[in-house]
């Protein structure tokens, strides 16, 4: 990232602003495999072009190489696409994706936390590449909905299907989509919405 | 002035290093969310490390951290570094993302749904 002299740094369009009034923002992280339309998903829902920060992330190198005896660390860089939906003149939503390698963003501190909850979008093509984030979603407790991006030559398959070759919980919404429509986007998180909403009911009795 | 980051590898650790004086951006992240809203309460001054005018000619209307560090292209720990820095003097206000709670607030998962349904 190359930081631009404050000068000609360049901000957002007058257009792109939020109203002073704006007090609390929220968001949802999307997470699926490479490839599977999650920038695009992030694209058709926000008011703003969608924006890219970086994180820096250090880790042991333990189980990233094989090299045996040598411990080293590894320095990665985790681009995140996100954008912006105003909900009111209050409340902001921002909705963040990746283009990266999966397993780093887990390492982000603050970027599952405090999140709302997190789409898990799936392509039925490859449905392989979705077990490693829903199994970390799972361990770390977020909640999160499915949604099946639909590609013309998707194989179609009966929900009840997908949920057990996913392995999900019964109570797991699993809703099929077309990320490119932003209808489809804001319906996808409507379903998380009103999951979220069933989550925090108080317990019966 | 020269441009600053000319000389500079621009990804280089040593650069950003340098923007922060060291510091790793560990603690501030504990204050900072990626959608905490910023909003500038002073004007920037000559005298300011140019990170720091940024942020404050940037945060005229409410900007989130992770739009700050989009529009300036720093990672987001070096940018919860120069807020810390910023909200220590007052130079700007930060509108904390909703307290953590284990599950989310039924109030404002209605709010969102409310918001949702109006696209």
């Amino acid at each position: 990232m190359d930081f631009r002299s404050s000068d000609t740094v360049v901000g957002p369009r007058s257009a792109d602003l939020l109203p002073a009034s704006a007090t609390t923002a929220v968001k949802v992280v999307i997470v699926g495999g490479f490839g599977v339309g999650k920038t695009t998903l992030v694209g058709s829902v926000s008011e703003i072009r969608p924006l890219t920060t970086e994180e820096t992330m250090t880790q042991a190198g333990a189980g990233v190489d094989d090299i045996a005896g040598v411990e080293r660390k590894t320095s990665t860089t985790v681009a995140m696409d996100f954008g912006r939906i105003s909900l009111s003149d209050e409340l902001v939503l921002y909705v963040f994706g990746t283009p990266g390698q999966e397993r780093f963003w887990f390492l982000w501190n603050g970027l599952f936390e405090g999140a709302l909850g997190a789409v898990v979008l799936v392509d039925t093509r490859r449905l392989e590449v979705s077990f490693d984030v829903i199994g970390r979603l799972e361990d770390r407790g977020v909640p999160f909905v499915v949604a099946l991006n639909t590609f013309p030559e998707s194989p179609a398959y009966p929900t009840e299907e997908l949920r057990t070759a996913l392995d999900l919980p019964p109570e797991v919404p699993i809703v099929a989509c077309d990320a490119r429509t932003r209808e489809s986007g804001r319906d996808v998180l409507m379903t998380l919405m009103r999951y979220l909403y069933r989550l925090s009911a108080p317990p019966a009795g | 002035m020269s441009a600053p980051g000319q000389e500079w590898d621009e990804n280089s650790p040593e650069r950003l290093y340098v923007i922060t004086r060291g510091r790793s951006g560990l603690a501030e992240q504990t204050t900072f969310d990626l959608v905490t809203l910023i909003v500038s309460r002073s004007e920037p001054e000559p005298s300011m490390q140019p990170e720091h005018a940024a942020i404050l000619r940037l945060c005229g209307a409410p900007l989130s951290v992770a739009e700050i560090s989009a529009y300036l292209r720093l990672p987001i720990s070096v940018v919860t570094v120069l807020l810390a820095d910023l909200l220590a003097e007052e130079r700007i206000e930060a509108r904390s993302a909703v307290p953590q709670a284990i599950l989310p607030d039924r109030a404002l998962i209605e709010a969102v749904m409310h918001g949702l349904q109006k696209l």
